[in-house]
């Protein structure tokens, strides 16, 4: 039996890390939260560039992104920060992320006063929500409450040929323990959505499915390129993928052979177990932002190119199928499968290895991204600013 | 299990056995064999030109047009005529998605 521990919240989510975060619901709260957070330790600001001047399913998504990473299951306190004249209505914010049954505190720069206040008063706060949350425990969870999204980037011709197929077992098997996966960037399915779509368990789904590539493709029409050079990068051409379909047929391998429960919207919660897939750009930052955003407490990163790729709230396990990056990069690669290339190690193996890695970042394992502290965070934009 | 990457002298791998490309597994020269797995045994080509690791080499003759076959599907079509044993990349081999160009040419009658 695989032993894990987790953080079991009052609603019943399941977290692996125990995070107080600092929300600012508007950019202009930026430099009030990161000077919070050099305050307090262990703290984890998420500065971003929005929360005024959008209006629509734009300001909606943006709204939706803060409030999932709050709501998070990794988050055990939130602190929101407003400025008081934003678009981003920041009492909502604070109360959608309360329901998740988690201590949250919302201050505002102009009630307070100005910025020097902001900080005095957001500090005090931030240390008694750290010292309230410090003393809840890790209890005994299972397989089934993990929620891993998959993900690559930086993609090479090895991303397809073994450090993808190696997590798709790993996915195949968190998804036979009754855990739930989560694959998206919808830009990197084009050209291999029909192979996702006969997985789908109804029309609806595959219908949706399409729909989503649909959406992107018009997208690229409406601007007339050709998305090549976009994507695929210039990184992933240097690395032999010659056009977004080879990407494409690569790039699904990561997400196993179970059958497609569902296609959910960016940073929309995940409805039930198994295996479902997130409408999202194949933009790593977005991407896993929208992840963490929909409860996915744990993201597993193929990359052949070598990308640092981490996020604030949810540890990201970085899985390379290239030796000269895994040797190069080793700062930022947790895992080199390269040996599948040279016969020493089989595609099932390498996923066992993903696999146990995934139990014991679970159990608190620090990523060599987490180490680093990479925490980048990047809120897709489907609308203009006015 | 004997697979495509289990013999020592392999550099190249065939995804699916009617794919009519394969990608390298080390940076190959010109003049050099490349080896690979199919339908239960090995196999050899000779490259015509420089190849890079994780590039792709043409197996066989493929035709102006004609579709690209890797992991047993649609990678796009080329560009030109592709004798065996040449370098398969965006120089002879055209995606045929995310063609917002290509859209508008056929729009303006192109």
């Amino acid at each position: 039996m695989t032993k894990l521990n987790g953080y079991v919240r009052s609603n019943g989510s399941v977290g692996l890390r125990n995070h107080l975060l600092l929300l600012p619901t508007v950019i202009c709260a930026n430099q009030v939260v990161n000077r919070i957070a050099q305050q307090v330790q262990d703290s984890i600001a998420i500065p971003h560039q929005h929360g005024c001047s959008q209006v629509g399913e734009d300001k909606e998504r943006t709204h939706q992104v803060l409030v999932g990473m709050g709501r998070n299951p990794n988050v055990g306190a939130v602190l929101v920060v407003s400025l008081g004249c934003e678009v981003i209505n920041a009492k909502e914010v604070r109360d959608e992320i309360a329901e998740a049954g988690k201590p949250v505190i919302w201050i505002d720069i102009q009630e307070e006063g100005g910025t020097i206040k902001a900080i005095q008063k957001g500090t005090d706060i931030a240390r008694k929500l750290l010292k309230d949350i410090e003393s809840l425990q890790r209890v005994p969870i299972s397989l089934s409450d993990l929620i891993v999204g998959v993900k690559c980037g930086g993609s090479d011709a090895t991303s397809g040929l073994c450090s993808n197929p190696a997590l798709g077992n790993a996915a195949d098997k968190l998804i036979a323990n009754e855990g739930t996966v989560v694959m998206g960037e919808t830009t990197e399915i084009i050209g291999a959505e029909h192979l996702l779509a006969n997985r789908a368990v109804n029309t609806e789904v595959k219908q949706k499915l399409y729909q989503s590539v649909e959406r992107f493709e018009k997208e690229i029409e409406r601007m007339g390129v050709d998305m090549r050079g976009g994507n695929p990068s210039p990184g992933n051409i240097a690395g032999g993928l010659s056009t977004i379909e080879e990407k494409s047929l690569g790039c699904i391998s990561k997400g196993g052979h179970a059958p497609l429960q569902g296609v959910v919207e960016y940073a929309t919660e995940i409805p039930k177990k198994g295996f479902y897939f997130m409408d999202s750009p194949g933009n790593d930052i977005e991407c896993v932002t929208g992840m963490a955003a929909a409860g996915v407490t744990m993201v597993c990163f193929t990359t052949g190119r070598g990308t640092p790729t981490g996020n604030p709230i949810i540890p990201v396990i970085k899985i390379s199928g290239n030796e000269i990056i895994s040797r190069k990069m080793q700062d930022n690669i947790d895992i080199d499968v390269s040996e599948v290339l040279i016969g020493k190690l089989s595609l099932e193996e390498a996923g066992r290895v993903i696999f146990n890695e995934i139990v014991e970042v679970a159990n608190g394992k620090q990523t060599k991204a987490e180490v680093l502290g990479h925490q980048e965070f990047s809120i897709s934009r489907i609308g203009i600013s006015l | 299990m004997e697979n495509a990457f289990t013999h020592s002298k392999v550099n190249g791998v065939v995804m699916k056995k009617n794919d009519n490309v394969i990608t390298l597994l080390n940076d190959i020269k010109k003049g050099e064999k490349v080896i690979f797995f199919i339908n239960e045994s090995y196999k050899e080509i000779e490259a015509k030109e420089e190849v890079p690791f994780g590039h792709k080499l043409s197996l066989v003759e493929i035709q102006e047009g004609e579709i690209i076959r890797k992991y047993g599907e649609s990678i796009g079509k080329a560009t030109i005529r592709i004798q065996s044993g040449y370098h398969v990349h965006t120089h002879n081999l055209i995606g045929m998605r995310g063609r917002g160009d290509q859209k508008d040419e056929q729009k303006r009658g192109l």
